[in-house]
């Protein structure tokens, strides 16, 4: 019993040796990002180029279907609104795969972007490359770019999911407001609690 | 007199109405499903110790579908290892708005034998990279640490097998 046991548990620890032996990805602060090309709600097809006047970027992974980006939906939409008119647009990534998380489909994101009347593109990555890319593990997942697309901040979007009115640091806003006068963010990288990305290929 | 009277009629009111005592029950339920509620800059004693037992911190909320399906191999892990040092915690992060009205009716449900802590998740940023400085917060999440030993795993057990062989080592 013990050998079937122990020969069980040999393609189990290969299989995680292999899972964490897999390269460390993902852009870190300072890091110039590649530009992509993801399939928008609106049918069209979008690259950070196609915003000729960008001065920087609010690239937020999110989703349809976790709680926790729920609960930023409108701040998210918020922070469109604030910013974009002063070239700092919202640029949302789905990086959940439908295959795994069916909530998360192009259908279903249109749905959402029209009842919620995202202001914003929202991009699907039904493939997770461009999440891989970044290195965006959760949902939500913040990184601000600047106009050359080098990245100035990673993290969340403030200290309070659960309650918009007891935020006392708004990490997103302060970022882009440092970007504005020209200076680095501080803090430039900030932790908070999110849904894990269920992307392409992970089990499910 | 009169008073009695009113108290007698309020009484049987109030034990005639079902509403009103399914929800004095539901009340008396939920207080004792309360989970223990720590503060985040309590946290760093639930993560190191100088005792003999092993302790599995697992990082998880209602919300959090895939945690939620991983429970059952770290209660089988609390019943596996009853007679062992071995501590299992369940770090809930749920919502602190949602303590009453959504984890403390799982948890009456469930009648989870590990213990589970209520750390809610506001001032994440200061607590995540205590746990470990490569977590950017994703759950679920595990902490396993004895005195001489520590793992931090990013990964969602799909079985008390797989959960076991991170277990392991810790039981030498």
């Amino acid at each position: 019993m013990k050998k079937i046991l122990s020969l069980l548990l040999v393609p189990i620890c290969m299989a995680m040796v292999m899972a964490f032996a897999m390269p460390d990805s993902g852009y870190e602060v300072g890091d110039k990002i590649e530009d992509f090309n993801l399939k928008n709600v609106d049918g069209s097809r979008f690259s950070l180029s196609s915003i000729k006047e960008a001065q920087g970027f609010i690239v937020v992974f999110t989703c349809n279907t976790c709680p926790y980006a729920r609960k930023y939906e409108q701040r998210i939409i918020n922070l469109h609104h604030m910013y974009a008119s002063q070239g700092y647009p919202v640029v949302a990534i789905n990086p959940n795969y439908a295959g795994i998380v069916p909530g998360d489909s192009l259908e279903e994101m249109k749905k959402r972007a029209t009842a919620k009347k995202y202001p914003f593109p929202y991009l699907s990555n039904e493939d997770g490359l461009v999440c891989y890319k970044f290195g965006a593990t959760k949902t939500p997942h913040v990184y601000i770019l600047d106009k050359n697309r080098i990245v100035k901040y990673i993290g969340a979007i403030d200290d309070n999911a659960d309650d918009a009115n007891a935020v006392s640091e708004k990490y997103v806003e302060k970022a882009i407001e440092s970007l504005k006068k020209g200076k680095n963010p501080d803090p430039n990288l900030t932790k908070a609690v999110g849904c894990d990305v269920k992307r392409k290929g992970m089990d499910p | 007199m009169y008073a009695f009277k009113i108290m007698v009629f309020v009484g049987i009111w109030f034990f005639s109405n079902p509403t009103e005592s399914k929800n004095i029950r539901n009340i008396l339920f939920l207080k004792d499903s309360m989970p223990k509620v720590l503060l985040y800059t309590q946290l760093e004693s639930f993560l190191t110790t100088q005792s003999d037992s092993v302790y599995v911190v697992n990082f998880w909320a209602t919300w959090c579908a895939p945690c939620v399906a991983e429970l059952p191999y770290f209660e089988e892990l609390t019943k596996t290892y009853s007679d062992k040092k071995v501590k299992v915690i369940l770090m809930s992060l749920d919502f602190k708005s949602e303590v009453k009205t959504r984890l403390a009716p799982f948890l009456k449900k469930k009648k989870l034998k590990s213990e589970v802590i209520f750390l809610g998740e506001a001032h994440s940023n200061s607590w995540i990279p205590k746990v470990d400085d490569s977590w950017s917060g994703d759950i679920p999440a595990t902490l396993f640490f004895s005195r001489t030993k520590r793992v931090f795993v990013k990964h969602r057990f799909k079985s008390f097998e797989e959960l076991k062989v991170f277990f392991a080592p810790f039981l030498k």
